[in-house]
């Protein structure tokens, strides 16, 4: 309870502390801030159309999230979600490209698949980096995003490019058939709910499953979780394997859902934006569904911002910056803060009144 | 009646009357002592007593909230262990502050308060070598601590202190981490630089063998109340411990069933073990016994021997390069399902560090051996968090440990109170395999017997136990037979009756000689 009511507050602050920088930054431009959050704010959740475009950014950032959140349960920094939603996004490509034709049903259910095992596996390989060879998990992962990204720009600009994609270079389409649905009349794609249920689902495994319980526990002490039994390396290369698959599952929701090809959009930021919501959510699946519908709400806004305030394109990214650099000074505030134990000195009060 | 016999001469250092609190908990109250130069002072009390405290309101760690320090019989105001270290007192503390990946050289420079932008290291290991030679201890300087054993590193913290030109020395428990021999030779080093240099020293202790051996004055504190001071001439190890347990005290031996060792087949059987430590040099080599239903098996020896890769490997936490354990007749390897079935518990040194999670709760660390198991969870997948709290609350109240509740943080709690909350986990269950590591290791003798009872317990109703332990008086209390270890080899097995402690000393030392 005290715990929860500690990084409720740290966190709290760190978004005070962030936005005082942001509305510096904001006053620096020329502009005022408060109109600028009032913009930010309509950009965001103003309109149902606002609220569409947000909801649309935020399903992604909660599958990447839990691409650093997952593994850092296990005691991994991994920041390899932009990798994975590349290389889920390229094999869903090549999956929904070679199987069209086929019943759209099962082409989206083999997207998902290999979309997911194929980002499963590159994030897998990161932690049995890390558990066999102790190759630091942080610099391994960030140098894999380069290689995925390189190998998609390969493949899309070489043999595996649609040449009527003149600007952007990208391959074949999917196949229209194959595109995953919107909700009902909106423009929010079915990704929206994978991420949430599986937002919800992985909260239910970290936090009431004897298997969560070993990855806290291996988290914690590796020394000690090998103590009692547990097999270190399977706990660490499962977690890496699931917060891998989430991203990869980032990805095929944008070829399936949004682009209907493999391009360079794939690699627009969602991965490293997902590492900010994990921190801002301090790993917690559940608060990572809030915290990923904020900073897409951000995103939203950009377009908005530059068209009302002419702030460059980049300011999101700056706000997004500032935050990040925030919440990690914020760690160190952990277990400093005198919070007062509401609960236990009202018990004393009555305890001594009687 | 105890606080008669000080003679008031000089002294050095005066803790007069002092008061420390801790939101409601008086962690002292109204304590005074007062070092005098070219003598030892003892500071003897339980876990808890205020032992600590007390230091760390001298050593400027603490405010007192009453009271005052003087220093030569002046008033002064300590605000930080800077100000200390310029009064010219040092204390070596509990746990080792030395640097491992630092060479000795570097963390002797390390220790001074003002270092200069620009080390001269040839110029350091000139002035720091002809001042080692008028130290009591010798090191190589530019050996790396990291291979140092323990009663090395104690003698380098000493030095580290005796290098900065101090006058009062405070020991926080020196000899918790040494055998008989390294602790007798550092304390009598410690008494004659004391009677030689004029020094004033403080040992933090309780060992009362410590404190009749090598101290001249001794103060009591319990329950953060000062209790006495004594010369150590006028006081005898009965009044010492009356003082400290407030009561006549007197130690039950320990209920040892006759022996009834009848199997033939071993419970525990260790073949040919071999383990690598962290460089890749063999650490165990070759080593093989066996453990009968019933018995308790000693493993004896200096640390940094083996014991602790022994340890580790019986424990999961290291691989074994060789060989093979067998539990009841069968290959057995340390991975939860075999742990669970054959009823396997080990209980690693520095349990904090080896065999708890700091950051995780009373009740969740309780449950690591069972978190999967009825009925702390449904289907061995999900968790009953109720199950854990309350299987939990049984262990704090069978085993008394001092918590404020089971879902305080572990890493909370004092070292006596973790050690306790491990020994509930690993012995709450019928056992049938224990292998124990050091499981004293810097506790009050109240705790020490506990914990040893429960030991001999488990033994009588049938487990076989090993027990690796540095403390020789342990191993000689507990043990039905006991092997002495040295360079990762048993090299000699004698019973605790029949034990002859030159052959056992000469066993022990064997590797040092060899070493030097």
């Amino acid at each position: 309870m005290l715990k929860t009511l500690e990084a409720f507050a740290v966190t709290l602050v760190a978004i005070i502390i962030s936005l005082v920088l942001i509305s510096i930054f904001i006053w620096a431009s020329g502009n005022s801030f408060i109109e600028v959050y009032q913009t930010i704010y309509k950009g965001a959740f103003g309109t149902w159309f606002s609220w569409q475009n947000t909801l649309v950014r935020a399903a992604p950032l909660m599958l990447t999230a839990l691409c650093t959140a997952i593994p850092a349960r296990v005691g991994l920094v991994v920041i390899g979600g932009e990798g994975a939603v590349v290389m889920g996004g390229l094999f869903a490509a090549i999956t929904g490209i070679s199987l069209n034709g086929m019943s759209p049903g099962f082409v989206l259910f083999a997207m998902l698949f290999t979309g997911a095992l194929s980002a499963g596996l590159w994030i897998l390989g990161v932690g049995a980096l890390q558990y066999y060879r102790g190759v630091n998990e942080t610099i391994s992962s960030l140098l894999l995003n380069y290689i995925a990204i390189a190998i998609l720009n390969f493949l899309v600009v070489g043999f595996m490019r649609d040449p009527a994609t003149l600007n952007k270079p990208s391959t074949h389409h999917i196949g229209d058939a194959n595109m995953m649905g919107v909700i009902g009349e909106s423009s929010i794609h079915y990704g929206l709910v994978l991420g949430i249920l599986l937002c919800i689902a992985l909260w239910f495994v970290t936090s009431r499953t004897t298997f969560g319980f070993s990855m806290k526990i291996t988290g914690g002490n590796p020394r000690t979780a090998k103590l009692a039994g547990l097999n270190v390396g399977k706990i660490i290369l499962v977690s890496c394997f699931i917060g891998g698959a989430c991203a990869g599952i980032a990805g095929v929701v944008e070829v399936a859902a949004v682009h209907g090809r493999a391009n360079s959009s794939l690699n627009a930021g969602y991965g490293y934006a997902g590492i900010l919501v994990a921190f801002l959510a301090r790993h917690n699946p559940m608060a990572i569904i809030l915290f990923a519908i904020s900073l897409g709400g951000i995103q939203a806004s950009g377009g908005l911002m530059q068209r009302r305030h002419d702030l460059p394109d980049a300011s999101v990214l700056v706000m997004q910056g500032i935050i990040f650099v925030v919440i990690l000074a914020s760690e160190v505030f952990y277990g400093r803060l005198k919070i007062p134990n509401l609960f236990q000195s009202q018990k004393t009060a009555q305890e001594n009144a009687a | 009646m105890h606080s008669s016999g000080i003679s008031t001469g000089e002294a050095v250092l005066d803790a007069f009357n002092i008061t420390k609190k801790f939101g409601e908990l008086t962690a002292l109250d109204g304590v005074t002592i007062r070092l005098k130069p070219g003598s030892i002072h003892a500071l003897l009390g339980e876990n808890g007593a205020g032992k600590s405290t007390l230091v760390k309101c001298i050593m400027g760690y603490y405010n007192p909230d009453e009271g005052q320090i003087l220093v030569d019989g002046k008033e002064q105001s300590i605000n930080q262990p800077k100000d200390a270290a310029a009064l010219g007192i040092g204390m070596v503390y509990q746990h080792f502050t030395v640097i491992n990946n630092m060479t000795v050289l570097e963390n002797i420079v390390l220790a001074r308060p003002a270092l200069p932008s620009f080390i001269d290291w040839k110029k350091e290991a000139e002035v720091v070598s002809k001042k080692m030679q008028t130290m009591p201890f010798q090191f190589e300087l530019d050996k790396q601590v990291s291979s140092l054993s323990a009663g090395e590193k104690q003698k380098l913290e000493i030095i580290k202190q005796l290098m900065l030109n101090i006058r009062v020395l405070i020991l926080d428990e020196p000899t918790s981490v040494l055998t008989p021999n390294e602790a007798d030779e550092i304390l009598q080093e410690v008494k004659k630089l004391s009677q030689n240099n004029g020094l004033a020293v403080l040992i933090i202790t309780h060992k009362f063998r410590e404190v009749m051996g090598f101290a001249d004055t001794v103060t009591v504190l319990r329950k953060g109340a000062f209790v006495g001071s004594q010369t150590v001439a006028e006081t005898n190890p009965e009044i010492l411990s009356e003082m400290m347990m407030g009561e006549g005290l007197d130690l039950p031996p320990l209920e040892r069933d006759a022996t009834q060792v009848n199997s033939n087949q071993a419970k525990l059987s260790l073949k040919n073990l071999s383990i690598l430590d962290n460089d890749g040099l063999i650490a165990v080599d070759d080593l093989s016994l066996q453990i009968y239903p019933g018995e308790i098996v000693g493993i004896a020896g200096v640390s940094g021997n083996g014991q602790s890769e022994l340890t580790a490997g019986l424990g999961g936490q290291r691989a074994l390069k060789n060989g093979v354990i067998e539990v009841d007749g069968q290959t057995f390897s340390p991975v939860r399902r075999d742990l669970q079935k054959h009823r396997y518990f080990v209980l690693p040194e520095e349990p904090l560090k080896n065999a708890c999670v700091g950051n995780m709760s009373v009740a969740d660390n309780m449950a690591l051996r069972n978190f999967d198991l009825a009925p702390n969870s449904w289907f061995n997948s999900f968790l009953n968090f109720s199950a854990i709290k309350r299987e939990s609350k049984k262990l704090i109240t069978a085993f008394n440990v001092k918590t404020p509740g089971p879902d305080e943080v572990i890493s909370n709690l004092s070292g006596g109170n973790v050690q306790r909350a491990v020994l509930a986990r690993e012995l709450s269950q019928q056992v049938n395999v224990l292998v124990i590591a050091n499981p004293c290791f810097g506790l009050d003798f109240k705790a020490v017997s506990d914990i040893r009872n429960l030991i001999m317990e488990a033994r009588n109703e049938g487990a076989a136990v090993l027990l690796i332990s540095e403390d020789l008086d342990e191993v000689l209390q507990l043990s039905d037979r006991f092997y002495v270890m040295s360079k990762g080899k048993v090299v000699l097995e004698s019973k605790p009756n029949d034990v002859d402690l030159t052959e056992i000393g000469k066993a022990m030392a064997g590797h040092m000689e060899a070493a030097a």
